[in-house]
């Protein structure tokens, strides 16, 4: 597809080396010089340098045939007016980034009516979306959802003691009469689609696909459920704190918001009733100490500053806070973050460009490719991916174990006729099922990708 | 430094050499001559490609601007050396210095030659000096991402092999600009032949004519190049070296319906400007030699467009013409062609934004306090472009003279010979004046000057700067 990116900063470069990877011509708008020479030297895209919401300038970049446009400079107004410019000038489909909240709230809809955009972007109302996903199942490092609502993945880290240290995945299958997958196994820096003779090992990073109703009665049977977490401390008042904190608040959580700048705190404060807001340096250990970091269920790390967040939140782990979420936007500190410990963490920018990911990918399914949904766990490292089986597939009506799969690559669900059902080796894929695969990277475009 | 793709990526040049000298091998055993040396310059070929390739294969495929240089450098110096081969083995050129001058002559698309007695060349060899214009023309690693497309970051090897002070993509993807020009340059050599087989020459000097004229250089099959060939062939050639000479951007901004743009183009215009008045004052000037005006304006017009786009075909002994004329031809030869052409010399794009710098200059001395910008295509020059484009000049004229110098202590012929020597080969034009004229040829030269102009051949094709970063030490230290 034919796309353009107007600004391409932080989250911008993301979303572009996403959507290039999928084989996009991308077409990148940014009015710094500097930064078009930085992208035009990197990235294989051509680039305008010019603002977004000059005519003439998106004429440049082809905005009349081109399939989508996003915008995602720093400024909301200008996203809006690009999209809708680009939109009128003859683009099929428009993506905006709109941040502030008072574009976000009641007026959303209208806007999005008005300036005709296909989708809007709210980073911040995303990242705590996720977060809020996984503090409400601490004992998980991460959790996707797959076809509408009906997997669910849970990435657990194994403690070295864990029940299931030693175990193949065959026995653990008999040992836990239950209804799961395990689908993707990280060791070290390498991943795994596992086999029935694959045995775990404590320090794995293990993803688990069940049925979405089933995933708390799985996390009780292997003994990893933890309650939900009641005391909640966030560290950093941005808006991201700020629907975190909103959710947190309606699901009867205690919250503690520590911020620096007492402008925000009493911000925050006339907003969020009921939240514990604490105007101090967080950096400074003495105040965690105060306000209790020990008693804490959780910690949320969410200032502008990834060594900050680093750091406060290794402070925390070892302080024996049972869930410390981090929030990291550059991508090159996530081994470190691993490294010192850090399972939990959290990307605005990566969500965003999922997010982008996800919405190409179900376009250019209306544009005949077969794939529904994508998802990248693992560090990108292995992609769940969903299809719908057509008529045009041979291997239907085979059971799952005489089908000749390349390596790598795991039938993980098939939902059919709307219920969701976990394969077993007596399973058979039919016509008109959706089967979610699991594969390593760039694998698999087709379903029938998967046959060798 | 990623060494290992810089020579994986030679490897992968030498190979599709390999697989190009297959068209002359394939010549000469159409013409039932010795193909043997095609033979064994495609099996040394294929070894050294196969070797580089699977010995140099690495996981790390990120490139950054120095590997580019290097990249482009190291190919075009191996090419010319594997060119060079059969040219020996068929001991048709047995000097390997001589063989070295006349590839390197043509995959720069200069088309000075070394040979006194062309038309005693077999077809194979005759067919393969001309192919070796036409792949430098468009630049062979250019080729080589149309087919397979680049590694990481492959900009900065178009950049260092594509001529111009500013290179941009037609589109999004390195490997669909690279598809596009090679399918526009494809599309007009064989147009090109198709005109000349009309006008009666038969297939085989149609398409080495085709080549010389889309590479813009100037290896022919007859000592006195097109001069005896008919005006109606002579005029088909002389505009065909005219269209090559425009940037190829512009052709496909036609193929896209973008006319307008193409009408804006300011070097364009500047480029038709030069011509038409070189063309006026040298008919003029020539008037009084020819019978008819018709004939003045044709003999002008071939050698202008020859010289201009560099490509160095003659229809006339222009050695004989006056002083004016020839001086005009001198001062074409470093103008050169258009950006983005296939031509050599300095490019008009940099000869306009130089002379609007001296005029920013002006008005600055004037208003001490002005503030100037240079514009060009409608667009500020960014002062990045500004220094680049007045160092180039003055590196230019610093190797210039540096190679003038040189070779007249070696051969100290007159001085029109060996200053047009120089510029000719620089500039990639091919034949200059007085003992270099366009009947003669560089055999007079000792071998250490063959090699010396050889190298400035490729320093004007790939504008010094690959060239010179790769000679340079510091470039290749482990920091």
């Amino acid at each position: 597809m034919k796309i353009i990116l107007v600004g391409c900063g932080k989250v911008g470069t993301t979303i572009l080396d996403s959507l290039l990877e999928e084989g996009h011509d991308m077409m990148v708008v940014d009015s710094d010089p500097a930064v078009i020479e930085e992208t035009s030297n990197i990235y294989d895209t051509m680039c305008v340098c010019g603002n977004g919401c000059d005519c003439e300038v998106l004429t440049e970049a082809g905005a009349e045939d081109t399939d989508l446009i996003i915008a995602a400079t720093g400024s909301d107004e200008m996203n809006m007016l690009s999209c809708f410019l680009a939109k009128r000038m003859g683009a099929k489909h428009s993506i905006a980034r709109i941040r502030n909240p008072e574009y976000n709230d009641q007026s959303l809809g209208f806007l999005r009516h008005q300036l005709d955009l296909s989708l809007a972007i709210n980073p911040d109302r995303l990242a705590a979306y996720e977060l809020f996903r996984i503090l409400r199942l601490p004992a998980a490092i991460n959790i996707e959802t797959f076809s509408r609502r009906n997997f669910e993945m849970i990435e657990i880290l194994l403690k070295p003691d864990s029940i299931l240290d030693g175990l193949s995945l065959m026995e653990m299958r008999k040992k836990y009469q239950a209804q799961f997958l395990v689908s993707a196994v990280q060791r070290g820096e390498e991943v795994f689609i596992p086999g029935g003779n694959f045995v775990l090992r404590g320090g794995d990073r293990i993803g688990i696909t069940a049925k979405t109703a089933e995933i708390v009665k799985l996390l009780k049977m292997l003994g990893l459920l933890q309650k939900q977490a009641k005391n909640v401390m966030i560290l950093g008042g941005s808006r991201t704190t700020f629907y975190l904190a909103k959710m947190l608040l309606g699901s009867g959580c205690h919250v503690k918001i520590i911020d620096v700048d007492p402008e925000k705190c009493r911000e925050f404060s006339d907003e969020l009733n009921g939240a514990v807001v604490i105007c101090g340096d967080g950096a400074q250990q003495e105040l965690l100490m105060e306000e209790g970091i020990g008693t804490m269920d959780a910690f949320v790390s969410l200032t502008g500053m990834d060594e900050e967040n680093l750091l406060i939140s290794f402070f925390a782990s070892s302080k024996g806070v049972p869930k410390v979420i981090t929030k990291i936007n550059r991508a090159e500190y996530f081994p470190m973050a691993e490294k010192l410990g850090l399972d939990s963490i959290v990307s605005p920018r990566k969500t965003v460009s999922d997010m982008v990911l996800r919405y190409t990918r179900a376009l250019q399914n209306s544009l005949g490719s077969k794939m529904e949904t994508l998802y990248r766990l693992m560090d990108d490292k292995v992609e769940a991916l969903e299809f719908n089986v057509l008529p045009d597939f041979e291997w239907t009506d085979i059971e799952l174990k005489d089908l000749k799969l390349k390596p790598n690559i795991l039938i993980a669900g098939i939902i059919r006729d709307r219920t969701p059902l976990i394969p077993k080796g007596s399973d058979k894929i039919l016509a008109g099922d959706k089967v979610v695969v699991f594969a390593g990277s760039k694998q698999v475009m087709d379903l029938a990708d998967i046959m060798q | 430094m990623n060494r290992k793709q810089i020579f994986y990526t030679v490897g992968q040049i030498i190979l599709i050499e390999a697989a190009l000298l297959f068209l002359p091998l394939f010549v000469a055993l159409l013409y039932r001559e010795n193909a043997l040396p095609f033979l064994v310059a495609i099996g040394i070929a294929l070894v050294a490609g196969l070797l580089l390739v699977l010995g140099c294969r690495g996981k790390n495929r990120v490139i950054y601007a120095r590997e580019g240089f290097l990249i482009v450098t190291l190919a075009w110096l191996s090419l010319s050396l594997i060119g060079a081969l059969p040219f020996v083995f068929g001991k048709e050129i047995p000097r390997f210095t001589d063989a070295f001058f006349e590839t390197v002559s043509g995959f720069t698309t200069t088309g000075a030659s070394i040979l006194e007695n062309v038309e005693s060349l077999s077809h194979g060899m005759l067919f393969w000096r001309s192919f070796t214009h036409w792949i430098g023309g468009m630049g062979v690693l250019v080729l080589m991402m149309a087919i397979i497309g680049g590694s990481d970051r492959s900009i900065h090897i178009i950049r260092a092999e594509m001529p111009g002070p500013i290179v941009g993509k037609l589109v999004p993807r390195v490997k669909d600009t690279a598809k596009i020009l090679y399918l526009i340059y494809l599309a007009m050599t064989v147009v090109e032949i198709i005109f000349l087989l009309a006008g009666g020459m038969n297939l085989f000097e149609s398409a080495v004519h085709a080549f010389g004229t889309a590479g813009t250089g100037g290896f022919g099959v007859r000592a006195d190049s097109m001069a005896s060939y008919s005006p109606y062939l002579q005029w088909v050639i002389a505009i065909f070296m005219l269209l090559f000479g425009i940037n190829f951007n512009l052709y496909y901004l036609i193929l896209i319906r973008k006319f307008k743009a193409v009408f804006k183009s300011g070097e364009l215009w500047t480029y038709v400007a030069i011509v038409v008045f070189s063309v006026a004052v040298i008919t003029v000037d020539i008037l009084p030699r020819y019978e008819a005006f018709g004939e003045a304006l044709r003999q002008a017009s071939f050698q202008v467009s020859s010289i201009m786009t560099t490509t160095g075909f003659s229809s006339t002994d222009f050695n004989l013409w006056p002083a004016l004329s020839k001086n005009i031809l001198l001062v074409l030869m470093f103008i050169g062609g258009c950006a983005g052409s296939t031509a050599g010399g300095l490019k008009v794009s940099r000869v306009v934004i130089l002379f609007k710098m001296i005029r920013a200059e002006l008005r600055r001395l004037l208003h001490p306090r002005s503030v100037n910008s240079v514009k060009f295509e409608g667009r500020t020059v960014d002062p990045g472009t500004r220094t680049s484009v007045g160092t180039y000049f003055a590196l230019y004229m610093l190797l210039f003279s540096g190679v003038f110098l040189f070779i007249s202590l070696w051969d100290p012929f007159d001085f029109e010979t060996n200053f047009s020597a120089v510029a000719a080969c620089f500039n990639n034009v091919g034949p200059g004046f007085g003992g270099v004229g366009p009947l003669s040829s560089y055999s007079a030269y000792s071998g250490i000057s063959k090699v010396v102009l050889s190298f400035a051949m490729l320093f004007g094709r790939l504008e010094i700067w690959p060239l010179l970063l790769t000679l340079s030490p510091s470039v290749w230290a482990k920091k």
